[in-house]
Parts: C-alpha cells; structure tokens; sequence
C-alpha cells in the first residue's frame, strides 16, 4: 500500500515539476495560437495552392489537376498584365504620397502645441472609421453630377461646368483617384508609427548633434533620418503590403472598371473566383500576390534585425 | 527661444493644412447626412438648405442598419473572446522566452498576419459552405475572423508583457505562487491597460473587415456593418446619399475618440514587440 501511495505521490510531484519547467509550460501556452493559426491559416494556404493547380469551379473543392495552365493562361490574359501593373501603380504610388506626408504630419506633431489633440484627432478619423464605408463616402464625393470636389474645383476656376471631370468614369482619373483614396486611409497608421520612430531617439543623441553644430535640415538627414528608420520602416512596408493586397477601396470605388483599366489582382480574383465561379484560376491569380509578400518579408526580417544590433 | 518658435511655426504651417484636407471628407459627410434626401444633387442648393435629421431617423428606423450593427457587436465581441483566450497565453511565453527561439517564434506567427484575407477567401469560402455548412452565418465570421486577429493580438500582448520586469514575477514565485499563479494574479492584472488596447484594436480589425463578410454572407439580416451599408442602402439605382453618409458617420466618430484615447499604448505595443 504504502508503495504504491509513495508511487502515486512522485508521480504528482513529477507532474508539478514538469509544469513549473520554462520549456514545458511556454510550449503548453504557445500550441493553442499555433493550433489555430495552422488550421486558419496554413490550411486555406495550402488548400489555395492546390486549388490554383486544378480547374475546380464554384460549389466543389475538388477539380481536375491541370497542372500550371491556370498560371499560364493567367500570363496571356491582358486583363490580368494589366492587373499586376495597376496593383503596382496603386501600390507604389499610394505608399510614395503617404511616406512624404506622413513624414511631415510626424515632425509637425512630435512636439507638443496648442490644439494639437484636436488635429491629431482629426488626422486620425480616416484610420480609425472603417474603410469600407468611408469608401463609399467617396463615391458620393466623386458623384459625376453633384462631386463636391468638381464644385470646389469650379470655385478657384480649375475646373469648367461645361467639361467637369469624371473622377471614376475614364481610366486614368478612376487610377487617380483610387489612388488618392488608399493614401488616405493610410496616411494617419504611417504618420503614429513614424512619430513613435521619431520619439524613439534619446534626447542625449539630439543634444549632442545640437553639440555638434548639426541643426535643421543637415541634422534631419544625418541624426534624426537614420535613426528612425528601422521603426518608419515597419510603417512602410505594413503599408505597402496592406494596399497591394487589400481590395476594399478598388472593389467599391470602381469594381476594376472602366474597361479594366483599374483592375488589380485582388479585384481580378474575387471577379473571376466568385462572381465567375473559377475558383481555380482565381486561386491562381491570388497567389500572383506571394511575391508581393516575400519580398516584403524579407525586407521586415531584414529591418529587424538591424533594429536589434543597433 | 526663437527655436522653439520656428518649431512651433512649422508646426501649424504643416498640420493644419493637411489636417483640413484629411477631415474635409468627414465634414462633408456630415453637411450631406443633414440635407433633404431631393436636394442632394440641386447645385444651388450646395451650402444654402435647410439641415433636417431625417435620414437619421429613416437609416434608424426604415432599414436593416440597426441590425448590421447589433451583428457587427456580436461577431466582435466572440472574436474578442476567442482572440484573448488564445493570443494571452501565447503572447506571454513569447515574451518571456528568451533567445532565438522565442524571438523566432515571434516573428514567424507576426507573418502569418501579413497573410492575406484576398488570398484566403476562395478556399475559405468552400470550406465554409461544404465542410462546416455554415454560409450565411454570422458563426462562419466567428470561425474565420481569429485567423487575423491573433497574430495580431500576440503581437500586440508581447509588446506589453516585455514592459513588465521579470522580478516582478519572481517576487510572486518566490512567495510560493506557481508559475501559472504568477501569471492569472499578477502579470494578468498589471496588463489590464494593455488588454483593453488590445480589445479595441481586435473589435475595430472585427467592424472594418470587408472581404470575408462579402463572400460568406448573403442575406440582408445577416450582413455585418461594412457590407450591409454598401449593398442594402441603394434601393435599386438610388444611392440614398444622405442616409449613407449618416451610416458612415454613427459608427466612425466614437471609434476615432477611442483610438485616440489608446492611441498610446497602442504605439507601445506594436513597436515594443519589434524593438525591445
């Protein structure tokens, strides 16, 4: 008995020590997000890869394999040549407008002044209202009969009544101005997270650059820029990859029209998957996105690490 | 002195032109929800017209919006639940684990983040209809939406548990509190700031997300806020413009005044996970 009860006892204790181990008790938090993020993630991952290898049509999961021919049928599309040069245009544009505005939004706000709240409050509104409905906001402000922008343009003579411009209907405008709206909406995420770059710098480095004699635009670029790089750098490519990849402001704005010439690869795909039904191809087309991704990837683990050694 | 002047000056001269322009579409909302429905498209009817509630009321009491929000709400909060049951956990032993593995670890669930909606929903979509049956419900959202959200949260939380000193905990061990102990009684409760920050921002990731509720989601009741108000508030060809702009409006100010008021913390989170 008593055996058996001295037995029983190690046992417990065993058990006890095994949970107060770091390893034991890190792995035993960690496998549920891993648990879920595989089968979330990993698993429609895989399942689209799959898929973009086989001709499987709405309503099944299952098609025949038809090797690379989604791919390279993709390839000979115009529309979809198309689609990869307009996710770039879209991409690279917005991104560019947002680092230069952003960056000054940030300097501006660093410092504390009177009514800052209220304007930080106000340049927070676009990041903070959800995009799929002030997305339709602009598309009453692009309205071609009653576009309050055409009206203001009119005001200061730069635009005439007789010829107003028609901000989604021809193709470059419609480029345009999806184009404005993403810089928009991204706008206030870079300008916070450039902020917290800039806030990031010891006041000991600022006083010995002032030491120094490096003051205005020559301590900018060589104290305050690299400095705050690796941290501006996040923004960056967060912006970058949540813009190529995103569909909402193309979906609403204008659905890829007209005549494609606003098509991007994530609007192209939800066309041709869903609203078309090949979910083979469109699957395909999705995964035009991955290299978008990599490189992004590679950049942040690039960053990172350079964020840690210095 | 004349320093801090120039600063100031540069301020001002920076943001409050820019500032102007970026809220000019939310004031312009505002101006267009308070017109009568037929004067939307007068030009002379531009500035000068008699401000009216009516679309508020009718948004409110004539269409499904109410619902949208109250199925937004309910997604939200499950998610949240889900998200925090799992990513608080996680977020700490990554904070905690030292060296490379944890560090690793770290990064490689921040990229699955990064992984697309747009890539994910075509499969989604099959699985959900086929294997789950659960299209055209809101629980197809429940499942599908943590797939973001935790990455996210973990994030978010490893940023916040790295602000907190290991002697603190250590402290608590030494008291003869477990290691599970420490964490339910004293890092938990220190982190409350941080978990709200993290609660806002999973909600707000929750009412924004478009993609997965447009493919998933095909009745008008059931529809979330994001995708009710863009397809159920045109009445054939008419775009109802005032009543739109109300329904873009009620939920977007509250949330700007939350994000502003964890504006902070949230900055400390996301970078602090990366850079600390």
């Amino acid at each position: 008995m008593g055996v058996i009860e001295a037995v029983g006892e190690r046992r417990v204790r065993n058990l006890r020590y095994v949970a107060e181990r770091r390893g034991f008790l890190a792995a035993l938090l960690i496998s549920p997000a891993v648990l879920f993020i595989g089968l979330l993630v990993g698993v429609p991952f895989a399942l689209a890869v799959y898929l973009s290898f086989t001709d499987a049509t709405a309503g099944s999961l299952t098609g025949k394999w038809v090797g690379v021919q989604n791919f390279t049928s993709e390839l000979h599309d115009p529309i979809f040549r198309g689609a990869l040069w307009h996710t770039f245009l879209f991409t690279v544009i917005s991104q560019a407008v947002v680092i230069v505005l952003a960056g000054l939004l940030a300097h501006a706000l660093v410092r504390s002044f009177r009514g800052r709240w209220l304007l930080r409050f106000v340049i927070l509104l676009p990041w903070a209202a959800p995009i799929a409905l002030t997305a339709i906001g602009f598309l009453w402000f692009y309205d071609p009969q009653a576009s309050i922008f055409t009206w203001i343009l009119e005001r200061v003579h730069l635009a005439s009544a007789a010829n107003p411009p028609n901000w989604l209907g021809t193709p470059r405008a419609a480029m345009s101005s999806i184009i404005t709206v993403q810089a928009w909406r991204t706008i206030p995420f870079a300008t916070v997270i450039f902020i917290a770059g800039i806030s990031s710098i010891p006041q000991e480095v600022d006083d010995a650059a002032a030491m120094d004699g490096a003051t205005g635009l020559r301590k900018l670029w060589y104290v305050s820029l690299p400095l705050q790089l690796p941290i501006a750098l996040v923004a960056v490519l967060f912006g970058i990859v949540f813009t190529a990849t995103d569909m909402v402001v193309p979906y609403i704005l204008t659905n890829g029209g007209p005549f494609n010439s606003t098509q991007v690869l994530t609007t192209w795909a939800f066309q041709t998957g869903i609203n078309a039904g090949n979910v083979g191809q469109g699957a395909a087309i999705a995964l035009f996105m991955l290299p978008f991704l990599a490189a992004v990837v590679v950049g942040m683990l690039f960053f990172a690490r350079r964020a840690e050694v210095t | 002195m004349s320093g801090a002047w120039r600063q100031k000056l540069f301020s001002y001269a920076v943001v409050v032109p820019l500032a102007a322009v970026i809220g000019f579409p939310f004031f312009w909302m505002a101006v267009t929800s308070l017109k009568p429905e037929f004067q939307v498209y007068d030009p002379t009817k531009v500035w000068s017209f008699h401000p009216t509630l009516a679309s508020y009321g009718f948004l409110l009491h004539h269409t499904a919006y109410v619902r949208w929000i109250r199925n937004s709400c309910l997604v939200g909060l499950a998610v949240v639940a889900i998200t925090l049951a799992v990513a608080m956990p996680a977020g700490y032993a990554l904070a905690r684990l030292a060296g490379r593995v944890g560090r690793t670890l770290g990064v490689a669930i921040f990229l699955t983040y990064l992984v697309p909606p747009t890539l994910l929903f075509l499969p989604l979509s099959r699985v959900i209809a086929q294997y789950l049956n659960l299209s055209d419900r809101l629980w197809s959202l429940i499942v599908v939406y943590p797939s973001f959200t935790i990455p996210f949260a973990i994030w978010l939380l490893m940023g916040f548990f790295k602000t907190i000193p290991q002697e603190l905990e250590d402290a608590a061990l030494m008291d003869g509190c477990s290691r599970f102990g420490a964490l339910v009684r004293i890092v938990f409760p220190i982190s409350i700031p941080g978990i709200l920050t993290v609660i806002i921002f999973t909600f707000s990731l929750v009412l924004n997300e478009f993609v997965y509720a447009i493919t998933f989601i095909s009745s008008s009741t059931n529809r979330t806020l994001p995708v009710g108000v863009p397809t159920d508030l045109i009445r054939g060809d008419l775009f109802n413009w005032p009543g739109i702009m109300a329904a873009i409006l009620i939920p977007s100010i509250p949330l700007a005044l939350i994000y502003n008021a964890f504006l902070n913390r949230f900055i400390a989170g996301f970078t602090g996970g990366a850079f600390r």
